[in-house]
């Protein structure tokens, strides 16, 4: 096991993973909604938000999908290092981490049953950029609309359809994130 | 004029300090210890071990002090301390083939390999009050045996070896667990058993007896009953091999129940089974009775109706401390939902009774 | 022994709670399963509630507890001052100050803005329990959305009464999908379910955590012909003659007469001041 694989964690874990979850639970409660999210250090090609994403919510009862470049020894070793999480395919995965490239089409995931629809998957999005403007995002937690610059259109529209069913995102860049879960319809942003 | 109830705060601490006090008791009399406790209430200890779900007579022996004896309460302390441990992993399944039995009896052989050994047991004191007690308690030394050489065979093996008695399979397969995941029905035997031992000893004990008056009746023996110590042993993944951590005193109860076969099993003896912390054979065999008895749907059985046969019944409602936390709830304020009840209640009495005028004024 | 964690639960409870609360905000109304564990207080005195509190907490956040609406409720009192010790979190009974408030049976009168977070305590979750025990059979009805059951028997309380004979813990309707039990608030709370904070609810003894994000829609169920009314006693609050509070009704002398009070202490005491 390489020397960075037991560097980049939390210092004070209950008190940084408070911070982070709440960070995480804003952007869930408010889709679009960007929100900062520091405190993991991951090796590359992690983010620090990607990496704070699974230090917070990852443990060894969550199985963990990790998808192309994110898939690398360094990062192996580090998410198990730190979490113990085991490491599956996408099939019997809770979690995902990957770009929207590499991540496998959403079928790939578990997206609960009619009786328990929060067996789902939540897949971490790695991005180029997050910005709120691009989609347009109506339901609960928005008051009116919200913007974000989803990588698609139709996979999350047919998400969306399934609810309750259905997997929930979180789009993170740098140190940022941001929310979809499967409550929100999500239309073309009509042109200006 | 009336003032808002204040100084809420200032009502709990004067209780606490009270409630001290009383638990002390008259200052003239000494202070019982906790070795005491756990030397001279062991009973009491095994319950509070059993259904706190966690084997530490001392702790066990603390809380049943604090708990001013209280064993519902002292439950409820070693629950709440338990849930704070950290858990370092899983025990290999106990072997109680290799119990160091302190007792072990059978009911359905007259004797058998490994003896009927009586034990500490209460069956045969005749229940005469033992004034002596009130005043010293001293006691002559017991006379002692040589402990028998070697695993003590289960007698379900010999009934196994006739192939009369249902196959009990090993499972390789990690049971769910009931205080890391919540409940889920229908529940698999693993679960059923686990929420058994750590249930309420009355209300375990209430559904037994419950089957055995008629409420899906299993005709239960107690094919044997054995309590003593028995190792722990964990597999320590960096040594590549398990070894022992401590030994628990358990109570085990294997039943052996009539069935008259169905449409695939020949007719054969069917199983319950008790396994408890302690020296709780009340509790293991009422365990044991329950457990046959939820077993009614594998096993092709009818559906009776009992109470006992009743998996989300017999689940949801033998945890003692969830009951006991629900039940003291109700002492709690509720004036704003009886606030909204009563003006329901007065608009509905006034509506009846204005259509009660209209209607005798109609009928003048 | 060593001391206790942040917010007296262990990292790996919180983040199973955690979990839970995010799959809740995902979807709205659903009763997601969650491991409860054991509190140092008894269940159905707000052990969900705490726990969820617990998971949610962060040492920059200001804690406001309420019970039946008042601050100096001895269960009140005995919760806050339980996160007081565990978190050591700064503590508050002005509803503007709080960024999470624990409640039992009210939603407070001043509204809610974003950034706050509301956590209920529940007793039962399942809006459909007295109706129909058994939880696999409501497991049934919320996956098929079958929610005859309910209709049925208000629709009964209707044709006995006049009037739909629920008062508190009515049930309302999350973004025409899961009907949810907002907890034993009174039903003049309900139209406050559409807010801007954050709202999750925790139920410990029955192991369920559900949520309402803010701006969700939440339907009080009803009747074209029987409309869903907001009911409360047809008073002045006699302290601070708010028209607009729920009252309690407080007996002040042995020959029964009556005073009706703001059940939200923090209300009445800001609206007495005002006045003064």
């Amino acid at each position: 096991m390489q020397a960075t694989a037991l560097q980049g964690g939390l210092n004070d874990p209950p008190r940084q993973s408070a911070m982070a979850f709440r960070a995480i639970m804003d952007a869930m409660a408010r889709p679009g909604r960007i929100e900062d999210l520091t405190g993991a250090e991951p090796p590359a090609p992690l983010s620090v938000a990607a990496g704070t994403v699974i230090l917070t919510l990852c443990d060894p009862e969550t199985p963990l999908f990790l998808a192309g470049a994110a898939d690398c020894q360094d990062v192996r070793d580090w998410v198990t290092f730190h979490t113990g999480a085991p490491l599956v395919g996408a099939g019997e995965c809770m979690f995902a981490v990957g770009t929207w490239g590499e991540l496998p089409s959403l079928d790939a995931f578990p997206f609960g049953t009619s009786e328990y629809p929060d067996r789902s998957a939540t897949l971490i999005v790695e991005m180029a950029g997050l910005a709120a403007a691009g989609a347009r995002l109506t339901g609960p937690g928005i008051a009116s609309e919200a913007g974000l610059n989803l990588p698609d259109i139709a996979p999350f529209q047919a998400n969306a359809r399934m609810f309750p069913l259905g997997l929930d995102f979180l789009f993170t860049h740098g140190s940022q994130v941001a929310a979809l879960p499967r409550s929100t319809r999500v239309t073309v942003a009509e042109a200006v | 004029m009336y003032v808002a109830v204040k100084g809420g705060e200032r009502a709990i601490d004067n209780a606490h300090a009270w409630l001290a006090e009383e638990r002390r008791g008259d200052t003239g009399v000494a202070e019982l210890t906790v070795p005491q406790i756990r030397e001279q209430l062991g009973l009491a200890v095994n319950r509070v071990m059993a259904e706190g779900s966690l084997f530490d007579p001392d702790l066990a022996a603390l809380a049943i002090k604090q708990a001013r004896g209280d064993l519902i309460e002292a439950i409820f302390l070693i629950r709440a301390y338990r849930t704070t441990l950290p858990r370092f992993g899983s025990s290999l399944p106990i072997e109680t083939a290799h119990m160091a039995c302190d007792r072990r009896i059978s009911a359905t052989f007259k004797d058998l390999p490994g003896g009927q050994v009586l034990g500490p047991t209460f069956d045969y004191t005749h229940r005469l009050l033992d004034f002596k007690l009130a005043a010293e308690g001293q006691v002559p030394p017991a006379p002692v045996a040589e402990a028998p050489a070697g695993d003590v065979p289960h007698v379900t093996s010999f009934l196994n070896r006739e192939g009369l008695i249902e196959e009990a399979v090993p499972e390789d397969r990690i049971p769910p667990d009931l205080t890391r995941e919540p409940m889920e029905l229908p529940a698999d035997r693993a679960l059923r058993l686990q929420s058994l031992t750590r249930g309420d000893e009355g209300f375990v004990l209430g559904m037994a007896y419950s089957t055995q008056r008629g409420y899906a009746r299993n005709h239960a023996f107690v094919g044997e009953l054995r309590i003593g110590a028995v190792a722990v042993e964990m597999e320590i993944p960096e040594l590549g091999f398990a070894i022992e951590i401590g030994e628990v005193i358990v109570t085990e109860c294997e039943t052996v129940n009539q069935f008259k076969g169905s449409k695939t099993e020949p007719p054969q003896f069917t199983r319950g089974y008790g396994l408890v912390f302690g020296q709780t054979e009340r509790k293991a065999i009422s365990m044991a009775l329950v457990d046959r008895a939820l077993r009614w749907k594998e096993l092709g059985e009818d559906d009776e109706g009992a109470p006992a046969q009743d998996e989300a019944f017999v689940l949801y409602h033998c945890d003692n401390i969830q009951a006991t936390g629900f039940l003291e709830h109700i002492k709690l304020p509720h004036y704003v939902d009886f606030q909204s009840e009563l003006e329901l209640v007065r608009k509905l009495r006034r509506e009846a009774g204005a259509a009660f005028a209209a209607m005798q004024e109609a009928a003048e | 022994m060593q001391e206790y964690n942040f917010a007296y639960l262990d990292e790996q409870t919180k983040r199973m709670i955690r979990r839970a609360i995010l799959k809740g905000l995902a979807i709205p109304g659903y009763q997601v399963p969650f491991a409860s564990r054991e509190m140092p207080m008894p269940y159905g005195w707000g052990t969900g509630g705490v726990q969820v509190s617990a998971a949610v907490l962060t040492p920059d956040d200001t804690m406001k507890v309420i019970d039946q609406g008042a601050d100096d409720t001895t269960n009140a009192v005995s919760i806050r001052k339980f996160f007081e010790r565990t978190a050591g979190v700064a503590t508050t009974t002005v509803t503007g100050e709080a960024t999470v408030i624990q409640t039992r049976h009210r939603i407070p009168e001043e509204p809610l803005k974003e950034g706050q977070i509301l956590v209920y305590q529940v007793p039962i979750p399942e809006p459909m329990r007295f109706l129909e025990p058994r939880e696999t059979e409501t497991r049934k009805m919320h996956a098929l959305e079958e929610y005859g059951l309910m209709h049925v028997k208000l629709y009964e309380d209707i044709s006995r009464h006049g009037h739909i004979a629920t008062a508190y813990a009515y049930p309302v309707k999350v973004e025409g999908r899961y009907v949810m039990d907002p907890s034993p608030i009174p039903k003049f709370d309900n139209p406050k379910l559409e807010m801007a904070a954050i709202q999750l609810f925790g139920a410990g003894r029955e192991q369920r955590i559900y949520a309402l994000p803010p701006h969700t829609k939440a339907v009080s169920l009803d009747f074209e012909d029987h409309p869903f009314e907001a009911s409360k006693a047809d008073h002045p609050c006699g302290l601070c003659g708010a028209q607009d509070s729920y009252l309690d009704e407080v007996i002040v002398d042995d020959e029964g007469g009556r005073l009706f009070v703001c059940s939200d202490t923090d209300y009445c005491t800001h609206r007495q001041e005002a006045a003064r």
